[in-house]
Parts: C-alpha cells; structure tokens; sequence
C-alpha cells in the first residue's frame, strides 16, 4: 500500500531536455538544428535565432513548427565579432526567452563566460550550435544530437546525447520527434540482453 | 479644349501629362516664399495664391512699387506671374485672370465692371444661363434687382457678387505651417567631455520629445548635429524599431554614436531634428507588462539594428507561392509586424533551406545511394516526388532549368534530406575521353536543398 502511494506521489521525473534557464548551453552534431527547434518550443515568447549572414543554411518558415514562425526574429551579423555582440545584447535583454546562435569559431574562455554573466543579467536561456569540437568550457551543458534512421515508417527519431553537464549528470536518449509540436517520445533502445532477465522478485 | 482637337489645329504641339503633386509642392513653396510680402498668404485654387496685403504695402513705399517687386523676383526666377491688387479677395481673383493691375480704393465696381461674369468664380452652368439672358458683364449684373436674381440663379451667384463686392467678408486665412521637429542649442563655452554632450542631449530631447507630444507624433529617425569651434561638424544619426518619443531611451541610443565623435576643439553646438516621424497616439502610462515587453523588445531591435543594421535584423513573414526559396519572405523587423504563418498542409517540408547543391555519385531513381557534402549515404526510404513547376512570370536563374520532382530521402546514416531531380535538364554530356563518367540517365540533375527534422 504504501509502495503504491509512493508511486503516485512521486514528483514526476524532470524532463531530460529541459535547459536550466539563465545559463548558455551547446548542441553539436548533424541534428543541432533539430533540438534548437525544440527548444524553441518549450521556451514561450520571442526567440532570437542569431547567424552569420553568409550561411546559406537557414530556417524554412514552412517547415518550423506551428506558432514559431511569428516569434522567431533572425539576426544575420556579418562579422564573428558583431555576432557575439549580438548574442550578449540579446541574451541581457530581459523580453526575449531563448537565444539561438551559430558562431562559426571556437568560443574563447572569455566569450564564453561573458555569455553567461550576460543570460545571468538577462534571465535568459542561450544555445550555442557549435560544430565539431567546437565547444566553450563555459558552457552549462552540452549535446550531441544527431538524427537516427528509423525502422518504421513513420518514425523520426533523433539521438541526443548529453555529453556535459555542470549541474547534474550525462546521458543519451532515442526519441521520436516528428517536427510539429512540443512533444517527444522516448524510445525504448532495441537491442539483444547479453544477461539473463533478472528473476522477478 | 480636347487633346485631339489641339493635334488638328497644330500637328505639332508638345504636349506633357500635368503632374499635380509637384505642381502642388511648387505652389507650395511658393507660397511659404510669398508669406515675405504678407502675413497671410493662402493657396487660391490649384493656380494661385492670395495674400492679405492691409496694412503691409507701405513698407515696400506702395502698393504699384510692392506689385513690381513681386513680379520683379518672379521673373528672375523664371516665372510668368499675373497679379492684381483689388479691395476684395474676389475683385482681386477676377482681376488677376482677367489682365491684372490695380484698383484703386473706391474704384472697384467700374475698374471690376467689364470683366466678364464667368470671373466671379461660379460655375459654367450659372455663366451660360446669365449670357443666354444677355447679362455678359459684372456692371450688368451688379446693376439688376436682387431678389430675382437669387431666386433665379440661386444663392451661391448672389454670395460670390456680394463678395467681389465687399457686402460680404472673405478672409485670408493663412494655412497652418507643418510642425518642425527640431531644437537646437548653443553653447557658450565649447564642452569635449562625453557626459556634457548627453547632458545637453537631453535637454534637447526633452524638448523634442515635448514636440512630438504636442502633435502625437514619434519619432523613427533622428539626428543629433554637433558643431565644433573650427566649424566642423559631427552627425550622429539612429534609428528606432517603432515610433517613440521617451527622452530616456531614445538618449540610450545615442550612448555609443556620441562615443565616436571627435570632438576637435570642442563643440559649441548642437542641433537634434527627428527627419523620420510617424504618429504616435497619446498611451496609458503603465498599461501592463505585455507592453512593457513590447517596449523592452523594440528597444532590443532598435540598438540592434543601430549596430549590425535594421536590414539585418529580420523577421520572417510568409509568401504565397510554391517555390520553396518564395514560400517565405525576410522581411526588416523593425518595418513589419509578425504574421502568423499559415497552418501546415500538404507535404513536409524541411526545417532548413540552402541554394541546392549538387548530389554526386548518385544512382537510381530515386537515387539509393549517393554522396552529398563528402558524405555518402544510402536511401533508407523515399517519399515523392513532388513536383513543382517553375512561376514563369518570375525570371528566376535558380529555376531556369524547369520543373523539379522533390524527394524526401531517409537515409540510412540517419539525416532525412530534401532531393530534387530535374528532369527537364538534361545531365552534362561527358567530356570525350573520359572513361569514369557517370551515366547520362539522371546521374548528375539531383539536388539538395533542404534537411528535415
């Protein structure tokens, strides 16, 4: 009985994807773009999503989730300079709710910990699409998502790995996001038992 | 008189479309100049202007010498002018389109008699009507009985008499000048120090911004002018996301454009003027924290944009058109408002666009296997095509090599890709001697464009 009653009043498990707000995090791998999306999704209000103007890789109005489009601004700086300005004048602004940027350098030791007293000045969260290697020691956490071939139809799955964190601990999921709402499904990994099941109790 | 009637009198006459917008900018104009002869000075029609000259003439020593000034400036400026001086503005219009001159006071009925009745500013209709019953001249009409000439010809013939003769008042009634958004002031003593220029910044803007208040207006664009001892000048110049006029936040703006300038000598100076204005109504102070967050966020666009350039911060707003690259537009934000992006119909599309770029190694159709950003994959699954035509009213060089089928590729390494094949285009020829050359058939016309989530 009272196990029962434990299990209903257990607090429900936090949710591995939420970012700690405040703070700047970082997502690397093929799929980055996919979880920025999802971060947007759990952040309401405006969302700025800042990149250099000569990527010719951008978001697709029609493709973005439903209710993103009309709180998303892009910020095209043109220089490496301009575009971390950018993202720390954003980040210290207290109406927007997330921050979305693409350096194309590696971030210093100084620019990143400038980025975080600026989101802790703000109260807003930050996400850094950095590329391979690429990553700040500042940063709060980092992923790796990468998008995984799926075995159904009409599956979509994705592998985010959460490769650092300062405030809790790592981890690697398999979900299934089809790119239209806030929700994602956790997969169950597939894969062979190399140990007998343990008896049941 | 008809255009085609003018062609067959005089084969050869130029003509010109009228433009009414700059011939009414230039009477304008004109009009602020006349104001130099009279306090008031109004628009007379489309063609003229009208001006108050009582009690002015006597400072130009007359009023024949203040008409010969008039026409004296006019000309040196390359203008035709007529003009006439008359006891009332009515006798004064009549006279003027009808030869010009002066009337002397008291002389206004005989020198005014002989012009003809349609000078008294009424409409054709009523002019036929007096000359089909004979009466041609203001003398014959001044001289007939009142009441059956109201009952007659209406009131509006009677008005316009009584005006012409001054039974009536017409005043000159001056049009308002169009607010000046600029303040300047001067300093006794030059400043350098960065604190005294936003110190007197404010007391400027305070001013403006009372201005603007006045009018209901806000100010988009505004540039402050600094003046240097050695007559040089220093131009600061912002712009802001939306129509503002709060002293505090717009002088935020200034903070770092007043940074940069050079203050030679010192500045002796300064002139702030809002060049851009767009209305502004009056606001509830307070009126919640939604509009708080609006203010917090234009203010963000606005040093932003002051910074990297308002054409870089955008926002995007949805087109109607098929053509991926079309189906959206950026737009400036600080120029546009958001629009909520229709909902999701048809076919997927990708969460990331680029110009194409060419898929190689690719084989089959679909292709199961090719290699796109040095990376090779294998076709896992393949949704399509869907094929989209080109908008031949729109010359597009990306589009010029026809319609497109677009794929959705699920790859086996994972990323789920947006291909296209045109099949209007035929593959590169191979070069002669060249042994390795993939096959003609559909081998080299396959794109990426877009990635999915």
């Amino acid at each position: 009985m009272t196990t029962l009653h434990n299990l209903t009043r257990r607090p429900a498990a936090a949710d591995p994807f939420t970012l700690t707000n405040a703070r700047v995090h970082e997502a690397g791998g093929p799929g980055r773009r996919a979880f920025a999306l999802v971060q947007c999704l759990r952040h309401p209000g405006p969302v700025l999503w800042v990149l250099p103007a000569h990527e010719p890789q951008r978001p697709m109005l029609r493709g973005l989730p439903a209710g993103l489009g009309e709180r998303l601004m892009l910020l095209t700086p043109k220089g490496e300079t301009d575009l971390l300005w950018c993202v720390e004048e954003a980040l210290r602004a207290a109406p927007v709710a997330l921050v979305i940027a693409e350096p194309q350098q590696a971030l210093s030791l100084t620019a990143g910990r400038r980025l975080q007293l600026a989101a802790e000045t703000g109260r807003t969260t930050g996400l850094m699409l950095i590329r391979e290697g690429q990553g700040s020691s500042a940063c709060e956490t980092r992923w790796h998502c990468e998008p995984v071939a799926a075995t159904a139809a009409d599956s979509t799955l994705h592998r985010w790995s959460l490769n650092k964190n300062k405030s809790g601990t790592i981890g690697s999921w398999t979900l299934n996001w089809h790119g239209a709402t806030a929700a994602v499904h956790l997969v169950s990994p597939a894969g062979e038992r190399c140990q007998p099941a343990e008896p049941p109790r | 008189m008809p255009l085609a009637d003018a062609r067959a009198i005089c084969p050869d006459v130029t003509t010109r479309p009228a433009d009414l917008a700059r011939e009414a900018d230039a009477l304008s104009a004109l009009r602020r100049w006349a104001s130099r002869y009279a306090p008031m000075v109004a628009a007379d029609g489309t063609d003229g202007l009208v001006a108050d000259i009582t009690g002015v003439a006597h400072l130009f020593g007359g009023e024949a010498e203040l008409r010969g000034d008039l026409h004296a400036r006019l000309e040196w400026a390359g203008l035709s002018v007529a003009s006439a001086i008359a006891g009332t503005r009515g006798a004064a219009h009549a006279l003027a389109r009808h030869g010009g001159g002066i009337l002397a006071e008291g002389a206004l009925v005989q020198g005014i008699g002989r012009l003809p009745v349609s000078a008294l500013r009424i409409d054709h209709a009523t002019a036929d009507a007096l000359a089909r019953v004979g009466v041609a001249r203001i003398a014959d009409l001044a001289a007939l009985p009142r009441a059956p000439l109201a009952r007659r010809f209406g009131a509006a013939l009677v008005l316009r008499l009584d005006q012409l003769l001054g039974h009536q008042p017409e005043p000159v009634a001056a049009e308002p000048e169009p607010p000046h958004f600029g303040v300047r002031i001067t300093l006794p003593e030059p400043i350098g120090l960065q604190s005294d220029v936003m110190a007197g910044l404010a007391r400027l803007l305070d001013r403006l911004c009372a201005t603007l208040a006045l009018h209901q207006q806000g100010a988009r664009r505004l540039r402050l002018e600094l003046r240097r001892v050695d007559h040089g000048t220093a131009q600061v110049e912002i712009g802001l996301a939306r129509p503002m006029r709060d002293p505090a936040r717009i002088a935020a703006l200034f903070a770092k454009g007043v940074d940069e300038v050079d203050s030679g000598f010192g500045i002796d100076g300064m002139r702030l003027s809002a060049t851009i204005t767009e209305p502004l109504a009056p606001e509830q102070i307070g009126s919640g924290p939604a509009l708080r967050q609006e203010d917090a966020l234009a203010d963000l666009v606005s040093r932003l944009g002051n910074r990297i350039g308002f054409d870089r911060v955008l926002r995007m707003v949805p087109a109607n058109s098929k053509i991926p690259e079309r189906s959206f537009q950026l737009v400036a934000a600080a120029w546009s408002e958001p629009l909520a992006a229709p909902r999701r119909r048809g076919p997927l599309r990708p969460i990331t666009l680029f110009p194409p770029e060419p898929v190689t190694h690719a084989s089959g159709h679909p292709p199961a296997q090719f290699r796109w950003r040095r990376m090779s994959f294998t076709t896992l699954r393949a949704h399509g095509p869907e094929r989209i035509t080109p908008e031949w009213w729109f010359d597009d060089p990306s589009w010029r090599n026809g319609l497109r089928d677009y794929w959705r590729i699920e790859t086996q390494q994972g990323p789920r890709l947006w291909l296209f094949h045109t099949p209007q285009n035929p593959a590169w020829p191979a070069p002669s001697g060249a042994q390795n050359w993939p096959a003609p058939s559909g081998a080299q016309n396959w794109f990426a464009q877009g990635e999915f989530a």
